[in-house]
């Protein structure tokens, strides 16, 4: 159903795409559109989106080639891999941003999301990514005549918690429904085992354009188990432009005379000219540079595969020891993997190839497009949560997380409580006490990475719980419970257990948008705005009758039930079904009408049980607000956890 | 009352308390359960059962990993017939970490002697006199070491078989070879700070 269709997204840090999966056969076919699984073209037919915004003159945001077009004219106007900040604090970029031209605001309040100047206006990294995916959607739009409103988004399998809830929150904004975000060489896996279905074990080596990824998984029978992963969520072929950029510019201002830096313009030329080189010698022994200068000076250099390869060594040297740790996490031995599956546009590369044949001791599938595979993979886990097909219907993924979660302990100490590479969806349960007499709060630091201190990790959120009853020293005891879902996103609830009191926890990550701010970003699609408000008005009126009705239950099971007339319990049960019926339909109206008549129907029954339950008589109520409706379907307290 | 639950995770597999454990199955009926449960399964369903799906599966996952491991597996079925496990154990590493509290530190009676001298070696090395005569003999210790874990498992399969056999007493032995183990391994452990 059209409706129905949910997309694959690679948002990648150089280029995106988007994917779909429909019924049919596989990979074999994969231009026949509507049959297998296939990448979606955009308007000008090509396959790739550049990962590159800028505001036009009009101030219309512009997304892909046109975007990298002004990149070149008014470098000020575009932004590029934004991927590589998405999810990060200032002071964690604030070397890495020497080498982009990008303006941060000047104007950032400590613990606040990063945000870019475009012209006039700033955006945080999410806002931009939204605009990549909106062109995609509008891309998959157009294709299928129908709108689009769900996806499957792929990140590197590196990424943290804040990098992973930055991702989801692109989607809201972009107007996607984010059912699962899928890691990048996981959905790899997935597009090569779709192909062949053999049970073995798997390497996936991701080298792309910010990010490198390596897991290990083992496929049996149509699981995809990862057994371990890792990275570096800042290496890629983005290096390595950076590289052959600072050889240069030194190069011209030593041997020209020239300050580069100065015109950005020029840069973004030199940039161009070293990607156009650096792919160039992937099948070529040399390329030429060559760059206008301002003042009418021209660079021109020629370089050598040899040389190319002496300088990029480094580089591909720091993949090596992500694979040996993934390796040696895996428990496994590089001769007991039976397949190398290269991933990412920087595999291209010969020395890359040859580094990853010397160490797995194999020579990598090179069969599936490096660009396109993860995208593919991607659309086919859509094609799983969209209910799957003949293809899919014994594929499933386990996936893992990639970090260890711990909490800061006495002495700035990280006590792990999920370790890496556990399958997820994982929890623990810890469980806190008072080191004070009559202390009502305990503040309690989450942190990702594996390092022993916690100054050495990731903050992922610091938060309080609140409102504990004031007790004696060590008497109270909170039960947290940390769980990872499946998305690799962390949710925290607490319990304290002598009160039995419950709340939820709200994980705000360091450098994270709220949920209001996000809400505020959504960007206008003026063609769903109006369905989507039925829709969730819908929603809410189902979620009431659900409430209104689970309350009704237990008032039958009451003695109250049986001191009603036998014409009111008719009466009851009439309403009652009619609700039902009114729920099946998609008219909120109809299910409103359906909730307050039998509101009113249920009055009397409410009366009676507030009658037994406080022994006097209370006028005026009906089912729900004798509180007997509290149950699951009660909202949670969103916020900061509170006991009292 | 409590409402029904699986109780423990030999249970959640619908297996018994038993540490000699067929892998292979355990692995099947992962995926099995896995295939029954996991939230890609649920991802066009209600609100509610989703949740429960993230539930089952977290569930799940945590048992499985627990399981599949010879040594957690062990420590878990000692923790579920309410023995403490002592110092070395990970949980209270773990514990004093969280706690504060430094952690007592016995050494096995047997391993007393070498533990002296090889802490003497260390700490030779740790002055910055690791010349390749000192190395060598920490090789050697290290390969000692290592070849006595070795032995350790077959000690520990030992002691399952007691256990699986009905004999309670069992749990008092692999206490036992559990903190030995770890104290071997925080030996070894400090020997490749030195080493590397």
């Amino acid at each position: 159903m059209a409706e129905d269709r949910v997309v694959g997204i690679d948002l990648g840090t150089t280029n995106s795409l988007v994917a779909y999966m429909g019924a049919g056969p596989s990979l074999a076919h994969p231009g026949a559109p509507g049959k297998g699984v296939f990448i979606i073209p955009g308007e000008d037919g090509s396959h790739l989106v550049p990962s590159v915004v800028a505001l036009g003159n009009d101030n219309h945001m512009l997304v892909g080639n046109a975007a990298r077009a002004e990149l070149m004219t008014s470098p000020e106007r575009a932004v590029y891999s934004v991927k590589r900040l998405m999810g990060r604090g200032v002071e964690d970029v604030r070397e890495e941003l020497k080498l982009f031209p990008f303006r941060l605001a000047e104007d950032l309040a400590p613990g606040e999301v990063l945000r870019i100047l475009l012209g006039e206006r700033s955006y945080t990294p999410p806002e931009i990514s939204a605009q990549i995916l909106r062109q995609l959607k509008r891309n998959a739009e157009r294709f299928f005549g129908a709108p689009v409103k769900q996806a499957v988004i792929t990140v590197p399998a590196y990424f943290n918690d804040a990098q992973r809830q930055a991702t989801k929150d692109a989607g809201r904004i972009a107007g996607l429904e984010v059912l699962r975000l899928v890691n990048e060489p996981t959905a790899a896996s997935l597009a090569y085992g779709l192909d062949r279905k053999q049970n073995g074990t798997i390497a996936v080596y991701d080298f792309g354009g910010g990010t490198f990824d390596v897991s290990i998984l083992k496929l049996q029978d149509g699981i995809f188990e990862v057994i371990a992963t890792n990275g570096d969520t800042h290496l890629g072929g983005d290096d390595i432009d950076n590289l052959l950029i600072a050889v240069a510019v030194k190069d011209i201002t030593g041997d020209l005379g020239v300050d580069i830096r100065q015109h950005p313009d020029a840069i973004q030329r030199l940039r161009s000219a070293v990607i156009d080189a650096k792919i160039a010698l992937s099948s070529q022994d040399f390329a030429n540079i060559e760059v206008d200068l301002p003042g009418g000076k021209q660079y021109q250099r020629k370089i050598t595969r040899e040389m190319f390869e002496q300088m990029v060594q480094p580089i591909v040297e720091r993949t090596l020891g992500p694979c040996r740790q993934a390796l040696k996490d895996a428990g496994l031995t590089p001769d007991k993997v039976d397949e190398v599956v290269l991933v990412g546009g920087s595999t291209r590369i010969p020395l890359v190839r040859q580094q990853v044949e010397k160490l797995f001791a194999r020579k990598p599938h090179t069969e599936l497009n490096p660009d396109e595979v993860v995208a593919l993979g991607a659309a086919v886990q859509a094609n799983i949560l969209a209910g799957g097909s003949a293809e899919t219907k014994d594929m499933l993924l386990l996936d893992v997380t990639p970090l260890s979660l711990g909490i800061e302990a006495l002495g700035g100490v990280t006590a792990k409580i999920i370790h890496r590479n556990s399958t997820i969806p994982a929890s623990a349960t810890e469980h806190f006490t008072t080191g004070v007499e009559g202390q009502i709060s305990v503040a309690i630091h989450v942190l990702q990475g594996e390092r022993e201190l916690a100054k050495d990790c990731r903050s992922l959120a610091r938060f309080d719980l609140k409102g504990i009853p004031p007790m004696q020293a060590g008497l109270p005891r909170i039960e947290v419970r940390f769980l990872i879902d499946a998305n690799g996103i962390l949710h925290v609830s607490a319990r304290e257990q002598r009160s039995g009191k419950e709340a939820e926890i709200q994980v705000q990550p360091s450098y994270g948008l709220t949920d209001d701010q996000v809400e505020n970003m959504i960007l206008d699609s003026f063609d769903n705005a109006e369905k989507d408000l039925a829709d969730r008005q819908l929603i809410e009126a189902r979620n009431e009758a659900e409430t209104i009705l689970t309350a009704l239950l237990k008032g039958r099971r009451n003695p109250a039930w049986e001191m009603l007339s036998g014409t009111e319990r008719r009466n009851v049960d009439e309403l009652e079904s009619r609700l039902h019926a009114a729920m099946d339909g998609a008219d909120y109206q109809f299910i409103r009408r359906s909730i307050d008549e039998l509101n009113q129907a249920t009055m009397h029954l409410a009366e009676l049980m507030m009658d037994a339950a406080v022994g006097s008589a209370l006028r005026g109520k009906n089912m729900e607000s004798t509180g007997v409706g509290e149950g699951p379907a009660a909202p949670h307290p969103i916020g900061k956890a509170e006991f009292n | 009352m409590q409402p029904a639950e699986p109780t423990d995770f030999f249970s959640f597999f619908g297996m018994p308390r038993k540490l000699e454990m067929d892998e292979l199955a355990l692995e099947r009926e992962f995926y099995a359960l896995s295939r029954k449960l996991h939230p890609d399964v649920y991802s066009r369903a209600s609100v509610r059962e989703q949740a429960w799906s993230l539930e089952k599966t977290s569930q799940l996952n945590d048992a499985y990993r627990t399981l599949k491991d010879p040594v957690s597996r062990t420590e878990y079925l000692l923790t579920l017939e309410g023995i403490q496990l002592e110092e070395q154990s990970k949980n209270a590493t773990e514990k004093a970490r969280t706690s504060g509290v430094e952690k007592r530190q016995t050494v096995p009676a047997e391993l007393l002697e070498e533990a002296f001298e090889l802490n003497m070696l260390l700490e030779e090395a740790k002055m910055g006199t690791a010349d390749d005569d000192l190395r060598g003999q920490l090789n050697t210790t290290r390969e000692g070491l290592t070849a006595r874990l070795e032995t350790m498992q077959d000690e520990l399969r030992a002691a399952w078989k007691q256990w699986d056999g009905g004999d309670s007493e069992a749990t008092a032995l692999m206490v036992d070879v559990l903190n030995r183990r770890s104290y071997l391994r925080n030996l070894v452990r400090d020997i490749n700070e030195v080493l590397n």
